[in-house]
């Protein structure tokens, strides 16, 4: 079946989606957080009536227009390749996966750009109240999209409401609400725009940093920095409350993916948590590159069993349990599962020649063997480790994971302290003294986006390699196309977005050095 | 109550409510036509700026309705989506790179310091314009005229040829097609910068250019649809799934389903009327003819590819893999369950309507931009 498909085709399509979702990911988390920023911003206006609010919602709104055409423009690609490059995915997971994206684009994406040419152009057309509305419709409508696509992609970490079909060859929905509730979606959409409500308010305290050091526009930087520092005191504690629950998702969802960004090779009881980690050229497994051993590591006892299951003695299983299997605590093996998967595979090949040769009997029977909850529990579960051929691929790359994860952990912890003392010298009335903090606010603007992007880099790279959830890894999902073809629109979209990012962030830097007095005036 | 339907009557729904967001697709790409206009029509920066305007504060409408388009196909007929993005890998690339640099080039085009400088981003748009309208035209020439694909049992999809897709430019009435679907876009263009744009020179160059583009746009236009009469098409059998050829298949089409038929004229009608009495009587009210009838043609020539037992992708290189919206489709729980959704439409129309309306109120001129907060 996966006949003349190369491991380097996969790279490449892995890496162009990564290539494409990544520069996505650049604009999306500010959009998402800055609209409602600057939906609070206007409502001040409203409500007070004070022009210096309207002055100060127009300026970010300057910015958020920037941003937002260059995340339209990112975005479009990512729709389309899961068909371009992902079409036997698209085919396998379409009757699921493709109504969230419909749905993205009738509910969410119509009232996203509507309203924002309103938000934009409506200053002299409209009522200020009607203004007012659509602005927090572009907002609530970013938000929207970001609902749609996670929900879908909550789903490919632990597919659910559905069944597999041998007739069409395909999984096809039985419960649209379980798609949408499944509790990692809902985490996930949570954690993923908190976290982005974070990365903006981050924002316009380093913007605004930067013009209280400058000493310009100071009344103009510090209403802003009190909007941010409060939305996102709020968004941080949340994003934490939410981060820890898609962690417990994982756990029970994605144990590998678990293990990997944790570094734990042997499960036990009462497992420690690896707090900071450094790994050491040498690998735990002659055999197995991947499996680094740690140079140093800060551990905290029975941590990470808390953290998984809620129980400081409960069995985290490690990298070597989920491959060898562990009977004592009822984790099969690798090769098990493979097995499994294979027997599921062949199932089905059978049906499908026994209905091109025409044999009902034989057919139907398959059918019910297949359909039945048994083989559905035992052998279909397990569908996507037929695929597999070398056990050790079922492992992701430990450092990434183990990295990513705790680059966006340690970051989040500091955002913590970085918000307090913000809100603390804003509710003081003397932020605009602490030259210290506002240099490090400036600086703390790429920390913001590279802990957004790892969060995305753990989620995508630690579920290796798996498409879906043990059902279909990235080599089954693949377009069979020529790897050079792959390469072409690989280097393409990367001169293509490259040169886009340069503008963009040149754009915005003069837009902050021209500030907020000649954009808008005092209309 | 969509659960009391049967699966093809889903199925034809689903076709209908795609087929309207491809129709409506190919009315707001007037914003394409005009982005290929702004040399014809602007003699000097200020109306060059009229026109990028006017243009600017519509573009996000047709970028949505085709992602929108996307989602939608992907949602109801999932075998599409994988056959022929996959397929067609680089004719779909590139539609979307010039989407791609057209979605940035309105709001960095005046902006300082914009790395490109405003020509560039002025030819990003002309590239959009005119490779947008050009190769969408042509892939759906491909529902009549069949593309270069096979499916095998798990429904993987092998292409016939290293162009992935481009080689349909070599079927002229694929072609043909995609040059009528240019040059309406442009005159769609032009009709909204006589509807939209407060400014004597700039509407007698619209009415001077309108006579220009619609010679060739009815001479394409008409080839393809009286082509389309004469050839064969690809019929298949509802109870073996079978696909074989069928003379005169859209022909046929044509007179079993009356009610398609009569929107198809009313849609034509209404475009030559849009334009012939703009350019006859002028005034301004053209694009609603024409662009209302272009949404009714392009909607039932969609509903031609498809309804009555026709293969709307068909392959001329196996043919039995072509597909049908019965062998195409999603599941009838996900088909339900997307209807209720549907049931939004209205709703996202209404609202769509009435902002448009309030915006629109007042024509751009060059004082209105002068007051204007957020200028491209």
């Amino acid at each position: 079946m996966l006949e003349g498909i190369s491991t380097s085709l996969v790279d490449w399509s892995r890496a162009q989606f990564a290539l494409t979702a990544m520069y996505h990911w650049i604009f999306v988390p500010l959009t998402l957080g800055l609209g409602i920023i600057i939906a609070i911003m206007e409502t001040l206006y409203v409500k007070t009536g004070n022009p210096e609010w309207k002055r100060i919602t127009k300026f970010w709104m300057t910015l958020f227009g920037i941003n937002f055409a260059i995340g339209v423009a990112t975005g479009i690609i990512l729709e389309f390749e899961f068909g371009t490059n992902w079409s036997n995915y698209s085919w396998f997971v379409g009757d699921i996966f493709g109504a969230p994206l419909a749905i993205e684009g009738i509910l969410a994406f119509f009232m996203e750009s509507t309203f924002i040419a309103i938000m934009f152009f409506g200053w002299n057309k409209v009522s200020k109240g009607f203004h007012l509305t659509a602005t927090w419709l572009t907002a609530i409508g970013a938000n929207l999209s970001a609902l749609w696509i996670l929900v879908a992609n909550g789903w490919m970490q632990k597919p659910v409401g559905m069944v597999f079909n041998p007739e069409t060859a395909r999984m096809e929905m039985t419960s649209f609400w379980e798609v949408l509730f499944s509790p990692m979606a809902v985490h996930k959409f949570l954690h993923t725009t908190s976290s982005s409500f974070v990365l903006a308010a981050i924002f316009v305290i380093g913007v605004s940093s930067w013009y209280i050091l400058k000493g310009r526009d100071i009344v103009f930087a510090r209403k802003s920095i009190v909007v941010s520092s409060i939305f996102g005191f709020l968004a941080i504690i949340y994003t934490v409350f939410t981060g820890d629950s898609s962690a417990r998702d994982i756990a029970h969802h994605q144990p590998m993916k678990f293990a990997a960004f944790e570094g734990l090779y042997n499960g036990s009881e009462g497992a420690g948590l690896v707090a900071l980690g450094l790994f050491s050229e040498n690998s735990t497994d002659p055999n197995n590159q991947n499996l680094k051993d740690f140079a140093v590591k800060i551990e905290i006892p029975n941590i990470l069993s808390y953290m998984a299951f809620l129980n400081w003695n409960a069995f985290v299983p490690g990298i070597n349990d989920l491959i060898n299997g562990n009977e004592k605590y009822g984790v099969l093996s690798a090769d098990e599962k493979i097995a499994r998967g294979k027997l599921a595979i062949e199932k089905l090949k059978a049906f499908k020649e026994a209905k091109k040769a025409g044999n009902v009997v034989a057919a139907d029977s398959l059918k019910t063997q297949i359909m039945s909850p048994e083989f559905q529990n035992n052998n279909f579960k397990y569908f996507g480790y037929g695929y597999i051929a070398d056990k050790n691929t079922l492992v992701p790359s430990v450092a990434f994971s183990f990295y990513s994860f705790h680059i966006m952990v340690v970051l989040g912890m500091y955002f913590i302290f970085f918000f307090l003392f913000a809100l603390y010298y804003t509710l003081k009335g003397k932020i605009h003294k602490k030259r210290k903090f506002l240099k490090i606010a400036i600086w703390t603007i790429p920390l913001a986006y590279i802990a957004s992007q790892a969060g995305w880099v753990l989620a995508e790279v630690g579920r290796q390699p798996w498409i879906i959830q043990d059902l279909m890894p990235t080599i089954a999902a693949v377009t069979k196309i020529s790897v050079g073809a792959v390469q072409v629109t690989f280097w393409l979209f990367a001169i293509i977005f490259t040169t886009l990012l340069i503008a963009e962030i040149k754009i915005m830097m003069r837009q902050i050095k021209i500030g907020s007095k000649t954009e808008g005036g005092t209309n | 109550m969509f659960e009391s339907l049967s699966l093809l009557s889903l199925q034809q729904y689903w076709w209908l409510i795609v087929s309207l967001l491809g129709a409506l697709f190919v009315f707001l790409m007037f914003v394409q036509g005009g982005e290929t206009l702004f040399l014809a029509i602007a003699k000097n920066e200020e109306e060059k700026s009229l026109l990028v305007n006017t243009l600017g504060r519509k573009w996000e409408f047709t970028f949505t309705t085709l992602v929108t388009f996307g989602g939608a196909f992907f949602a109801s007929f999932p075998l599409f989506y994988a056959t022929s993005f996959g397929g067609a890998y680089w004719v779909w690339f590139a539609i979307l790179i010039s989407f791609v640099i057209q979605a940035v080039s309105f709001e960095f085009r005046k902006k300082p310091a914009n790395f490109l400088g405003a020509k560039t981003y002025e030819i990003f748009l002309f590239i959009n314009g005119l490779l947008g309208p050009l190769l969408v035209g042509t892939a759906v020439g491909t529902f009549f005229n069949g593309a270069m694909f096979s499916l095998d049992d798990m429904k993987h999809v092998t292409w016939g040829t290293e162009f992935r897709g481009l080689e349909a430019v070599l079927t002229f009435h694929n072609l043909a097609l995609g040059l009528a679907v240019v040059f309406l876009s442009r005159v769609l263009g032009l009709l909204y910068f006589m509807n939209s744009i407060d400014n004597e020179v700039i509407y007698e160059r619209s009415k001077r250019q309108l006579l220009y583009n619609t010679i060739p746009f009815l001479v394409f236009f008409l080839y393809f649809v009286i082509a389309l009469l004469f050839k064969d098409g690809f019929a298949y059998n509802p109870t073996s799934g079978e696909i074989s050829i069928e003379s005169y298949k859209y022909l046929h089409n044509l007179l079993a389903i009356p009610v398609n038929t009569l929107m198809l004229l009313i849609g034509v009608v209404g475009v030559l009327w849009g334009i012939g009495t703009t350019i006859l009587k002028g005034g301004t009210k053209g694009i609603w003819f024409a662009g209302g009838g272009t949404v009714l043609t392009v909607w039932a020539l969609l509903i031609l590819a498809a309804f009555n037992n026709t293969s709307f992708y068909p392959s001329i290189f196996e043919m039995q893999s072509s597909l049908t919206i019965e062998n195409a489709s999603s599941s009838k729980f996900t088909l339900v369950a997307m209807s209720y959704v549907s049931l939004f439409v209205p709703f996202v129309l209404g609202y769509i309507w009435y902002a448009w309306k309030s915006m629109n109120n007042e024509k751009i001129s060059t004082k209105e931009l002068e007051q204007e907060h957020h200028v491209y």
